[in-house]
């Protein structure tokens, strides 16, 4: 006997992606601005994340979620913002997913927040599948670690918002073209925006931050009143 | 390497909707992998044997078809096939955001044989 086919077409994360886009709407109707940061291991998620903390705390209420495999050292780190900050341990699991987003958050109520951030686990593979319900996604890229990082993991730049140039103050030292980078970020994304930032000399926070803001009033465009 | 939980969502996705068309052993699952969907097929096949142990997956086969990547190209009002990391159209050079096809990661269809009555 033959098999019987049965016609499926269903997309493998929907289980994901539904819940993902439920977390968007609660995050909307609370007003919180939700950014993801993705990265290959290194680029400055955490630095940069930090000094955001930082520069936004003292006007607004901010919050952030930090997934790694092991160790709480980011959430610690980060915690010397002074912003409550929970650390997700994902294991074996080298990406986050909107069921570990939607635990981490249980007991903090997001109306009290008007920045959360998520920084993914350092990978600049898995990532890209998994939808957080953030509304914003921003891809770093260190320049340190080659222009072409986008020609080579095309899917996490086509899937993220902003592409971010860190360690802006290392440029010279490491040889960057930023004429090559913005070349591999237009092709693997050509409506991609692109900010420079340094930590260390406060290059280009300022610019990251009133995205930041125009990202928030995005949000708070979107609410129903 | 997140093959494996792909893999572990493929496997409950074709379990459940096997179990919804009434049941039967699942001798083959089809799947849609585009070029832009982050997945290896390699790597996915290695991962879904896995995944299936233990399960009523157990020795089913996975079978991939690979979607290449196209765009429509607002210049040539035409759609254009395009490599993944370059999203612009091979023709003129415009770039081209809107993407027709290649981010897809589905599952299309089991293939279920139905459960034989064994006699003993």
């Amino acid at each position: 006997m033959s098999p019987r086919i049965v016609e499926v077409r269903q997309a493998v994360l929907k289980k994901n992606d539904l819940l993902a886009r439920r977390l968007r709407q609660q995050f909307t109707d609370a007003g919180v601005c939700v950014v993801s940061l993705v990265s290959s291991p290194g680029a400055g998620k955490t630095a940069l994340l930090g000094e955001t903390l930082r520069r936004l705390a003292p006007t607004r209420r901010v919050a952030a979620l930090v997934g790694d495999l092991a160790t709480d050292h980011d959430a610690v780190r980060l915690r010397a913002s002074g912003a409550p900050v929970r650390q997700i341990t994902t294991g074996t699991v080298c990406h986050l997913d909107a069921e570990m987003v939607e635990r981490a958050l249980d007991g903090w109520d997001l109306a009290a927040l008007e920045f959360l951030f998520i920084e993914n686990v350092g990978n600049l593979v898995c990532p890209a599948s998994y939808d957080l319900g953030e509304a914003l996604r921003a891809v770093l890229l260190s320049v340190t670690e080659g222009e072409d990082k986008p020609a080579k993991y095309p899917t996490i730049f086509a899937t993220s918002d902003l592409a971010v140039i860190t360690k802006m103050d290392l440029a010279e030292a490491a040889g960057y073209d930023d004429a090559l980078a913005r070349r591999a970020l237009a092709d693997a994304r050509p409506d991609l925006e692109v900010l420079r930032v340094s930590v260390r000399s406060g290059l280009g926070l300022a610019d990251w931050i009133a995205r930041l803001e125009a990202a928030r009033s995005e949000t708070r465009g979107r609410i129903r009143v | 390497m997140h093959e494996l939980s792909i893999a572990l969502s493929v496997v409950d996705v074709a379990t459940e909707r096997a179990r919804e068309a009434g049941g039967g052993r699942v001798e083959a699952v089809h799947l849609r992998v585009g070029a832009l969907s982050g997945v290896a097929s390699d790597a996915l096949r290695f991962a879904f044997d896995a995944a299936c142990e233990g399960t009523p997956l157990a020795g089913a086969r996975l079978v991939i078809e690979e979607v290449p990547l196209a765009a429509f190209c607002p210049t040539c009002r035409a759609e254009r096939m395009l490599r993944a990391a370059r999203l612009r159209c091979p023709v003129c050079g415009t770039p081209t955001p809107e993407l027709v096809r290649g981010t897809e990661l589905e599952v299309t269809a089991l293939e279920v044989e139905e459960d034989v009555p064994t006699y003993r």
